[in-house]
Parts: structure tokens; sequence; C-alpha cells
């Protein structure tokens, strides 16, 4: 677990958190549990630059939050994905997807083709 | 999520808490985690230290938490804020779109008030407030020679020389006079305005060229070569803005002179705003050797500590030194010390003020009309006020709203206010004749600029107060019941009709001050207009013509030449009869002389009497009143003894009771040469401001005492500004070398003089004002009388069903607006008496008390009044008692 850290890229972590809560609303620690599981153990984050992030989606408008009662009955505050943050989501894993696309192309390429000199 | 537990909504009833928020989501975060890890077989102890290292820095992320959530907290409250006074505005918006007409006379009203407040204030401010364009402007002086008849007269060269050795207060002190030069133009020589300035007076301004180089301090010495520099218009002008004009040598005058620099083009002088050229004044001619020449200002710069009043006494103290030295020529000479910015606006700041004064009292009217028109719709709507005060609107949020549509209102009237007010300042600008304007060159820079945006603003949020202060105060709160039940009428309207009828009385009061200050203004003008000129100004054409020094050194030759002329002219078809003088009527009570009479004590005084050479038709062409005596005839010329005329002032002041034909003067040491003998006497001829008195004045002949400088005045049957290229052009043909300026006809010169305009602007200023304020009276008038009638409709049917007769019905209501206009009326013309002494200075020919004015003014209203409540009236004796009874 320890050694397979990845290092968070920066600004990676928002649109995760914004993936997290595409399906229902969620708490600050179910969505490190999500993260977590749904990369297969392999993405860990210090939980608590978690809140930082939350917080400041919620300012932006991305994320709306509301006070409401845990599984075990703990007042706890979820976060829910707003019309403004559906469309940022869609439009960062786009830009993702042709980013990693992108990458993952030149990284698997063969010895390149001379470029043509006219 | 489960579903929220209703007593959890109302957790943050008590206001927003980000700080236990994030103490409570985190809190949330480690007792979940230490409760997965316990579930997992960790020790409760190692559990919670686990969950504390995964989670990291605990408290930083707290206080993170709490900056992130205040700065949210002020978002939400500013979004809260600004939905709220959305929906105000959309509310006001709706409920003024109800009533299209009512808004849009509000705004139309206040526009109007509010754009004359901001016209006149953006002039005042341009004239009165910005400073002049100089370093450090508040310490330049004008520094002059003060006498008992010229509290700013010129200084002499001598003495200027004098008082700059002498003063320890000035760290520079220059002198200027104005002047023109001949420049050789295609269409024949041209005279260009310029100046005469000593060698430090740029450096005294603290301007530096903006091309080539200042004077030096020398080069206005006699010995220098002629130096000049140009102003940037002049620059412009004469060589097309061409950098090699710097060291060319041009003739000017007939002189070759170089020119060393331009002048930046923001560099503007108000003493001769439209001068080209600038000259360094050099001590030649004799008037410069002469400490009785008079024919310089001084401005000087205060040394760093001195204040004006410590630089007045000193330089009074030298004056009175110079006077004890040389008793001759100082005598009476004393010293006057003014700051530069007052001498420049002095004379139009009363003037200024007036109208800023008449502006305020025209907003004031505006603002208590649209008062009144708010106050009467909200009369309409008391039943609807205390039904949402009823149903648990506050009383703040019936205000906010009343004054959200003030707002709204106030607005909008202030926006198209300075958009109607860019308008006013460019009419008013080109109501100001072009030789006024050259001497106001600070009005270069009318324009909206801070100060009056802020004026304009002080002046929305008063009218904000003004127009939302009449509704507040009749909000319906504590009488609720009332409101609803007796639907606006009973004991309430009677309120509301005391305080509506106090704003008329407001309005119709002002309105008296505005009309009775306008009829006083209006009249000075026509006392002015109408003034005794003493001669007819009709059918004169004037021109100015300047003798080039070189061509004409000697005194025959500019006689000579004056003598072809005017033969030239008398021959031009039309004309009746041509003359020239030295200076033309209306002009001023200047270029003054001292004499001194043969056979009488003299003990040094200086009798200062105004000079005038003038050929001998003059006052044939004037026609002007002969006395006693004779006129000047041909043969007063050079082979001649000298003669002279003088007009009923001198007589009357010098001569009283005598008969002064034949007795002779001379100059206050009677030398030979001066002396002259007084052939006749005419009646007064204006000399100066329409508005001044006769000084005395003496006529001599031109033949005997020429000039290179002169007027002439041609009368003709014809239109005289239709023969002024004739004559031009008749000038030119005898020498091309002659410069012709200011064609004009004296009629012309009249009107446009300095005090006749500045007397016109601010009677038709005023006038409008006060037609503007009287029309608003008049319709808040009859507004205030048709709705007080509108609501007894019941009572007056009652009346007349108990058997009121018509016309009782009609004297009622027309006698209530009489007792309105009354009172308004009397309060207003306390006022305007009162006023009218504060505009005194404006006045010409009418006292502040005038009595037929104010019988004008007051018959006027009084009419106005009956006409407007007439309507009215008419209505109600014509109410059906059945219908009015009917009605609710």
């Amino acid at each position: 677990m320890e050694g397979s850290k990845l290092e968070f890229l920066r600004g990676t972590l928002d649109v995760l958190i914004l993936k997290a809560l595409v399906w229902e609303p969620l708490h600050g620690y179910a969505i490190t549990g999500l993260i977590r599981r749904e990369s297969d153990e392999a993405l860990l984050l210090e939980e608590g630059t978690l809140y930082p992030a939350l917080w400041r989606l919620e300012s932006k408008g991305l994320i709306e939050a509301e006070w409401g009662l845990s599984e075990n009955n703990r007042k706890a505050k979820f976060y829910r994905l707003t019309r403004k943050g559906k469309r940022q989501l869609q439009f960062e894993t786009a830009a993702w997807e042709a980013y990693s696309a992108a990458v993952s192309k030149v990284l698997s390429a063969a010895r390149p083709a001379k470029a043509q000199e006219a | 999520m489960k579903q929220t537990p209703i007593w959890r909504r109302y957790d943050r009833l008590h206001g927003p808490d980000c700080k236990s928020d994030v103490e409570h989501e985190l809190r949330f975060h480690l007792e979940s985690k230490v409760e997965e890890l316990i579930a997992r077989g960790w020790t409760a102890e190692a559990a919670q230290r686990e969950a504390e290292r995964q989670f990291g820095n605990l408290k930083e992320f707290q206080e993170l938490g709490e900056q992130i959530g205040g700065k949210m907290e002020r978002q939400s409250a500013l979004k809260e804020n600004w939905a709220k006074l959305r929906q105000d505005v959309g509310f006001a918006l709706r409920q003024l779109a109800r009533d299209p007409g009512l808004a849009s006379s509000a705004i139309l009203i206040l526009a109007l008030g509010i754009a004359a407040s901001i016209a006149i204030f953006a002039f005042v401010d341009a004239a009165l407030l910005e400073p002049l364009p100089y370093v450090q402007p508040n310490r330049l002086m004008d520094v002059t020679e003060s006498l008992a008849l010229f509290p700013r007269g010129n200084l002499s060269y001598p003495d200027y020389v004098d008082w700059k050795r002498m003063n320890r207060v000035f760290s520079s002190l220059d002198v200027y006079r104005g002047g023109s030069f001949l420049v050789e133009m295609p269409q024949g020589a041209t005279p260009v305005p310029g100046m005469y300035v000593s060698a430090g007076f740029f450096h005294t301004f603290g301007v530096r060229p903006a091309l080539g180089r200042d004077f030096r301090p020398d080069e206005d010495s006699v010995s220098a070569a002629p130096a000049v520099l140009l102003s940037y218009g002049g620059w412009q002008k004469l060589f097309g803005g061409r950098s090699d004009a710097i060291g060319q040598t041009v003739k000017l005058s007939g002189i070759a002179t170089t020119i060393i620099g331009v002048l930046p083009a923001s560099f503007q002088f108000a003493a001769q705003g439209d001068a080209e050229i600038y000259a360094a004044l050099q001590p030649t001619g004799t008037c410069s050797r002469t400490r009785s020449c008079h024919d310089l200002f001084g401005v000087g710069r205060l040394k760093d500590g001195v204040t004006p009043e410590g630089a007045r006494a000193q330089m009074k103290e030298i004056a009175l030194a110079l006077e004890r030295q040389y008793p001759d020529s100082n005598r009476g000479q004393g010293a006057s010390v003014v700051p530069l910015a007052q001498a420049i606006t002095g004379d139009v700041r009363p003037v200024l003020l007036v109208l800023l004064g008449g502006a305020g009292l025209l907003l004031l009217i505006a603002c208590v009309n649209v008062s009144n028109l708010l106050l009467v719709r909200a009369e309409k709507r008391r039943r609807e006020m205390a039904v949402r005060g009823a149903l648990g609107a506050s009383r703040i949020r019936l205000v906010r709203q009343y004054v959200t549509e003030s707002c709204v209102l106030v607005v909008v009237g202030a926006v198209s206010g300075l958009i109607l007010a860019l308008g006013m300042m460019r009419v008013l600008h080109s109501l100001i004749s072009k030789d006024m304007l050259v001497g106001m060159p600070y009005l270069d820079h009318l324009g909206f600029n801070a100060h009056v945006l802020l004026f304009a603003a002080g002046v929305a949020m008063l009218a904000v107060l003004f127009c939302s202060a009449a509704p507040i105060l009749r909000l319906p709160i504590g009488e609720l019941r009332d409101g609803m039940s007796d639907g606006g009428r009973g004991s309430a309207g009677r309120i509301w009709q005391r305080l509506g009828k106090n704003l008329v009385t407001t309005e119709v009061a002002v309105t008296v001050v505005l009309l009775f200050g306008a009829g006083l203004l209006t009249r000075s003008l026509l006392n002015m207009l109408q003034v005794d000129l003493g001669f007819e100004p009709r059918g004169l054409a004037t021109l100015q013509v300047e003798l080039p020094d070189a061509g004409f050194p000697k005194d025959e030759q500019q006689a000579e030449f004056v003598r072809q002329t005017l033969d030239a002219l008398r021959k031009l078809p039309g004309v009746q009869s041509a003359a020239v003088t030295t200076l033309l009527p209306v002009t001023c009570n200047c270029n003054t002389d001292w004499v001194r009479f043969v056979g009488k004590p003299y003990n040094g005084i200086h009798n200062e009497v105004n000079d005038r050479q003038v050929s001998p038709d003059f006052f044939r062409t004037l026609q002007a009143r002969l006395v006693s005596g004779r006129f000047l005839s041909q043969t007063d010329d050079a082979a001649h003894p000298k003669v002279v005329l003088i007009n009923q002032a001198f007589a009357r002041k010098y001569f009283p009771g005598e008969d002064p034909i034949g007795k002779q003067m001379g100059d206050t040491d009677l030398t030979r040469a001066s002396l002259r003998r007084i052939v006749g006497v005419v009646g007064n001829i204006k000399d100066g401001a329409l508005d001044s008195e006769n000084w005395p004045t003496e006529y001599e002949s031109f033949a005997q005492d020429p000039d290179t400088s002169f007027s002439l005045l041609v009368r003709t049957s014809q239109s005289a500004a239709s023969i002024l290229p004739e004559i031009s052009s008749a000038i030119r043909k005898l020498n091309p070398q002659v410069g012709i300026q200011d064609e004009s006809t004296l009629e012309t010169r009249i009107r446009d003089s300095y005090s006749a305009s500045l007397h016109r602007m601010a009677a038709w200023l005023v006038a409008g004002f006060a037609a503007l304020a009287f029309l608003l009276s008049v319709g808040g008038l009859y507004g205030t009388i048709a709705y007080s009638v509108g609501q007894r409709t019941r009572e007056i049917g009652v009346r007349i069903a108990l058997g009121a007769q018509q016309n009782s019905i009609r004297r009622m209501i027309l006698g209530e607006a009489m007792q309105l206009t009354a009172t308004g009326t009397l309060v207003g013309l306390v006022g305007a008496v009162a006023s009218a002494r504060l505009i005194r200075g404006l006045l010409f020919g009418v006292r502040a008390w005038d009595v037929p004015t104010m019988t004008a003014v007051a018959v006027v209203l009084t009419g106005a009044g009956l006409l407007a409540s007439y309507l009215p009236a008419r209505r109600a004796a014509g109410v059906s008692p059945v219908e009015a009874l009917r009605a609710e």
C-alpha cells in the first residue's frame, strides 16, 4: 500500500471529486473511500487535503452542501453535484481523455518516421 | 443520504457558523475512520493515532476551512442583498409602469432640475474651482498699482523696476502688457494679437517652452536682439506646426525678429487669451522711462511662507516710499496684491454664483414637485400599504419600497439629466460671445470631470432623500385600520392635504423668488440697453487700424495718412461721414491723463480724466451734442495752437458755475508743449461699460497728437456691416502695410460688450429658470387642487344635495387655491427681497425692493393660480350628487 502511492497531480483531485458525486450526494469520508476503492487502492491521498478541495468546489458553485444524517446516524455534511458541476465534469473528462490518449500514443510509439522536408 | 429530520433544517436558524461547521465536518471524518479501524481490529488508541496520521495536519485544514467558509458567507450575503434589491427595483419598475404618465413627468422634471444645476455647476467648476494650469497656482499673485479710481491700475515701468528690486516677498515678479504685431500675410499685413512680457514671465508661471528655449534673463533689455516665443496655436497658424520655425527671422510690425521657442498647447493666460506672439518687453520708448506712464500688469510668485496679506502689506510700504520719493508722479499710487485666480475670474464670479443659486432653487422646485406627485400616489396606495402592513410587511420594508421607487426615478432622472446637462453646457457656451471667450480660456476645460460627477451624485442623493421623505412621512403605520376602512379619505386625507399644501406653498414661494430675480435682472438689462449713450450707434461701421511703426515714424506721416484715409472713405458710395478716434465709445473708462489748469490753484493732486484723440468729424459722425463753443475743425492741426474739447462731466467737475470756453490746461507741470485751450463742451458720450458712470473726458485733435493705432468710425446710409469690406480695401489700396482688425459695427460692439453680455446671460438664464419654475409650480398647484377635489367628491356631493349653489362650491375651491397662492406669494416676496440684496451688484437702475416688479410677479402668479384652479373648481361645481354618493 505504502509503496504504490501515486502522487496526485494538481487539479486531478477536483475532477475525481466531481466524478465521485455523479451518482448520489456523499459526505467527505465516503468520497475518500470511493476514490480509494475505485482506483483499486492505487490512488491514496492524505485524507485531510480532500476538504479544502471540497470547499473550493463549493465556493465555485460546482457542488453544493447540505447537512444530513450519515449511515451511522451522525450529523454529516453531504455534497451534491450542481448543474454547473456536471458540465465541468463532462468538460474535464473529455479533456483528460484527449490528453491521456495523446500521451499514451507517444509513449507507445515505435521508432518515428523522419519528418519530410519539402 | 437519509431524509433530514425536520429539526435539523432549523439547526442554523440562528445564523450560519462556519467555524463549528468545519469542526463538525472534520470530526465526523475522524470518528468514522476510527470506527472503521476498530472494526478491523485496531485498539481504540492506535486507531485514533492512525486516523490522525492519515488525515494530515488537522489544524491547518481547519483554518483553511474557516477562511473559505467566511468568504462564501460574505458572497452569499451579498448575493442575497442583491437579489432583494433586484426584487425591490423590479417591483418599483412595475409600480411605475402602471402609471407611465406619472413616472415620465417625474423623470422629466427631475432631469430638467438636475441638468440645470449640473450645467451651471460645470461652469462654476471650470471658472472658480479648477486650479489655474500653472505650477503651484495659488502662490501666483496679480500685482498692480492701485488708486482711488482704479483699484487695479496699471504699473509703470520705472515703478516695476523699483518694486522688483525692493520687495522681499516675491521669488519672482514679472510684468506684461497686451499688444499686437503686424504679420505679412497673403491678404496683406494682418495684426496678430500678442503680448509683451518681461524675460522671467514664463519662468514665474512655471511653464517651459515645448520647443526651442525661453527668454534669457537679460533678453528684455534695450540692447538685446528682438526675440519672440509663439503660442502653440500661433505656431500652427503661422508655421503650420513646422519645427524649423525655431531660429527663423520674421518681420513683425516691420522689425526683424527671431523666433526662439514655442509654448506648450496647454498654456493659457486669461489676460490675453488669444495671444499668439510673446515678445520680450524692452523698455524702449518714452513711456518706459516715465514714472507716470502706466501700461503694465504684474504677476508675482510668493516666496515660501509669505502670505498674500504679508505681500500686500510690503508692497503698500514700497509704494508709499516711492510716493515720498517721487511726489509728482506717484501721488496716490498704492499697491494691489490679489491672488491671480481671483483677478482673472473676479467679474464672472457673482454672475456664476447667482446662476448657481437660481439653478439650485429650480432643483428645489423640481424635487418638491416630484415629491408632491409621489405623495398623491402614496395617498392612492394607502389601502395597499395598509393591507401589506397588516399582512406583516415591516415598516422598514415599506419605507424601503418607497425609497427604492424614488431611487429608480432619481437615477433615471439623473442619467437623463447628465445627458441633458451636456447639451445645456454646449448651448450656454455658444451663448458667450467670442470676445468674452478670449478672456475665459479656463472654459476650454468645461466638461464632466470628477468634481462635476461628484456634484451630480450629491444632487441625486439629495433628490432621493427629498422625494422619498414626503411619502414616508405618510406611511399609514399605526392607523392600519383607518387606512383600510376609509379607503384613503377622512382624517388621513386631511393630514395629506396639509402636507401637500405645504409643498405647493413652498413651490409658489420659491417661484416668486426666481421670478422676482429674473424680473430685476431683465429690468437691469433693459435699463442698460436704453442707457443714454450720448450718440446714435445705429449705422456706424468701425474697424481698428494699426500703422507699422517702421513705415510711419513721424507724427506728421501718421496724421497725413489719417487725412488721406478719411478723404478716400468719404468718397465711397453711401458714406455720410468718417472719423477716427484713439478709443471707441463704450470701451472703457481708461487711457487717462492727468491735467492741471492755468490760473487755478494746484495742490499736486492727480486730476484723472479720460483722454481721446479724435478727428474733426468725430462728433458729427457720432451725432453727439454740442453744448457750447465749437467742434474741432480741419485747421486744428500741428501748424496751429493746440485745442481741446471737454464733456459735460468734465465741465461740471472742474468748472462748476464757470464757462470753461477759452480756459487753458496742460500736464501736471504745465509744460509749454502740453498747453491746450478749451474750445467746446460736448454732451457726455458713454466711454466705459453701459453700466458705468460718465467720467470727465477730454477730446484732443488727432492731427495735433497722432498715434499709430486708432479706430475708424464710418456713418453710412446703408447697412453698416455691408460696407466694411469696401472700407478695408480702400485703406489697403492706400497702403498695403497697414494692419486692419476688429471689423464690426458699433451697435454689435455695444451689444457684445462685456457688461452687456454678462447681464444678458444672467437675465436670460434666470428668466429661463423662472419660467420652468413657474410651469412646475402652476402644474403642482393644479395637481394638488384637482386631487383634492377628486378626494372630496363625496363631500361636495353631499353639500350639493343639501342645497349648496354651484357658485359657492366653485368659490370654495377657488378660495382654497387662492389661499395657497397668496401664502406662497407672501412668503416668497420676503425671500425675494432678501435674495435680491445678494444680487445687488448685478442690478442697474432698479432697487432690490422694486415695487413694480413685485406687483407684476404677484399679479402673474395670482392669475396663473386662478387659471390652474379654475378647471378643478368647475369640475367640483359640476359634481352630480347622486353619482358622488353612489361612488363608494
